[in-house]
């Protein structure tokens, strides 16, 4: 089973600190990591491999320095990298087209994971822009999957509905955080993946002029008045007070 | 021409109100589409609602998948030279939307609550980096397309005298190779926290799952009944259904009041909880980053302080 696991390199959410004075977030310095559930489907397609064997191979377009990124995969159980190096102003229609026509030279795969969203954008795009783009079948929201040998049952978890899905290969899958719990790598893992090859290719050499359909022009602050009135003291004196207040902002009617 | 679908009716009546505008600033008209079975009822509905035109795509099509639902959607937006594309933010219609995109080559923002025209261009925000930003961005192509979540905007009022055109075609999708094998109605117990006026959530502070019946007393008391919860209750330990969650790949509320018990305050349920009217939250730690989230807060055990606030609540309100 030859599968393609797609990983974005994001900033890392949890330490992204606010200026007080924009209220705009700071990015420079905030630490980078591989998308959250970019890892779920890693550890997704590792499972598959183990059952059915094969090659996984991992695609990611982003700046030079998320190779580093890449031998984490690689270090998990990834056979190789790929990173399309690109721009940085890069909208979700060149990252998906960029994908695609890199898929198109890797030629052979059955299955192409993906996350369901990155957690710093978390549009879930790609995925679908993806499948549209190979003309394949897309199955999203994937909480637990099975591959056989022609084909792949997937369970989508869609909320008010549980929607058992399958296809034929080729198929792009998005995969939630549910669906397992992506492993660290042993120290072993990690100096062993060291003679993994990482490819490195130009968005230029995949395809020419590509430009963006959407463009974000301002990152705005969000402005987050809040009352802060914390009571540690006595709980049943703050429980009055708390109450009393609750009482004044007139949301205690029912 | 601006487009509006969603196979949800509300958002779709929503939706029109706000494609109603942009068409105006555009002078174009606004066509609702609807994908299935041939309901003129239906449309005479969104006709009153605001939209110049009803376009059907009548198609034998069981069940919703995205992939030949887009190819139908592109056929529409071909046919009727549509430049902007509302589409109703929920699983099925982001799916939609990103793979239309893709289909078209057309720019594609999902879960935008604010859309509108500055200087020639369509612009849409969204909120990103889990509720750290809000991302103004523009559209450089056409055709535009925009997934719009519930409750972004009031639908026009309704108003009968409207007047408008219905098309009915017969359009054939491209056929996937994926087959739907089952779907299975998730229970309900009637629970809907987007329309909530009140909710009472709790998180990872509960210790058992018969705990949560302390927040369910509160929310009666208070007359809300609503009960929500952050991700750890809902996706991990699964005490409360996927209705009840409440975050950024969970339910996006704005009630009145919003109380917070036991939980830490991670940026991802502040990002669905955001715009509620007044926050309260109960936890132990001093420290939590919910207290930042808040107007009011109480550090304490939420086993103390949760009964102790249901009978106070019950005694203010008579």
């Amino acid at each position: 089973m030859n599968i393609i696991v797609c990983a974005k390199q994001v900033v890392d959410v949890s330490e992204m600190k606010i200026d007080s004075a924009t209220k705009k977030p700071i990015l420079q310095g905030v630490p980078q990591k591989i998308s959250d559930m970019d890892k779920n489907a890693m550890e997704e397609a590792i499972k598959i491999k183990e059952k059915h064997g094969g090659k996984i191979t991992v695609l990611t377009v982003g700046p030079v320095n998320a190779k580093e990124r890449i031998k984490e995969l690689l270090a998990m159980g990834a056979d190789e990298g790929l990173l399309v190096t690109a721009p940085e102003n890069i909208d979700y229609h060149m990252t998906a087209t960029l994908l695609a026509e890199a898929i198109k030279k890797i030629n052979v795969y059955n299955i192409i994971l993906c996350g369901e969203a990155s957690i710093d954008m978390f549009s879930g795009q790609i995925g679908p822009r993806l499948a549209a783009n190979l003309k394949i079948p897309q199955i999203t929201y994937a909480q637990s999957v099975t591959a056989e040998k022609d084909k792949i049952t997937a369970d989508r978890n869609m909320g008010e509905q549980m929607i058992i899905t399958e296809s034929t290969y080729p198929v792009l899958i998005t995969v939630t955080k549910e669906i397992n719990m992506p492993r660290l790598p042993s120290l072993m893992q990690i100096l062993s993946s060291a003679n993994k090859p990482i490819n490195e290719i130009t968005a230029d050499s995949l395809i020419k002029n590509l430009s963006p359909l959407v463009q974000t022009i301002d990152l705005k602050g969000v402005s987050m008045e809040r009352k802060n009135v914390v009571y540690k003291d006595d709980i049943d004196e703050s429980i009055k007070q708390l109450v009393n207040n609750l009482a004044k902002e007139g949301v205690l009617r029912g | 021409m601006v487009l509006v679908y969603s196979d949800n009716k509300n958002l779709t009546i929503e939706m029109l109100n706000k494609a109603a505008e942009l068409a105006k600033d555009t002078k174009k008209k606004v066509t609702a589409v609807i994908i299935g079975s041939a309901d003129e009822k239906l449309a005479e509905e969104y006709i009153s609602y605001g939209a110049d035109m009803v376009f059907i795509a009548e198609t034998n099509l069981k069940d919703f998948k995205a992939e030949e639902y887009a190819d139908i959607l592109s056929k529409i937006v071909k046919e009727t030279k549509s430049e902007t594309i509302l589409v109703g933010s929920n699983k099925n219609g982001k799916e939609l939307s990103a793979r239309l995109g893709g289909l078209l080559n057309a720019g594609c923002i999902v879960d935008s609550n604010n859309v509108y025209m500055k200087n020639n261009k369509l612009l849409a925000e969204r909120i990103v980096y889990s509720g750290n930003a809000i991302a103004v961005n523009q559209f450089n192509s056409k055709p535009a397309i925009v997934t719009i979540p519930s409750k972004a905007f009031d639908p026009l009022k309704k108003d009968n005298s409207r007047k408008g055109e219905i098309t009915k075609k017969k359009i054939d999708g491209e056929k996937s190779n994926s087959k739907i094998i089952k779907i299975t109605e998730m229970k309900t117990g009637g629970v809907n926290v987007e329309d909530a006026e009140i909710i009472v959530s709790c998180g990872r502070g509960f210790k058992n799952k018969d705990d949560i019946k302390l927040v369910q007393e509160l929310a009666d008391v208070l007359k809300g009944k609503t009960v929500g919860c952050s991700r750890p209750i809902a996706a991990d330990m699964k005490w409360l259904s996927e209705e009840h969650w409440i975050g950024l790949s969970g339910h996006k509320v704005k009630p009145k009041l919003y109380i917070a018990a036991g939980i830490s305050g991670q940026i991802q349920h502040i990002a669905g909880m955001r715009d509620s009217g007044i926050v309260v939250a109960i936890n132990k730690d001093p420290d939590a980053l919910i207290f930042k989230s808040a107007d009011y807060g109480i550090v304490g055990d939420l086993y103390t302080v949760l009964p102790k606030l249901t009978s106070a609540v019950k005694e203010k309100m008579g």
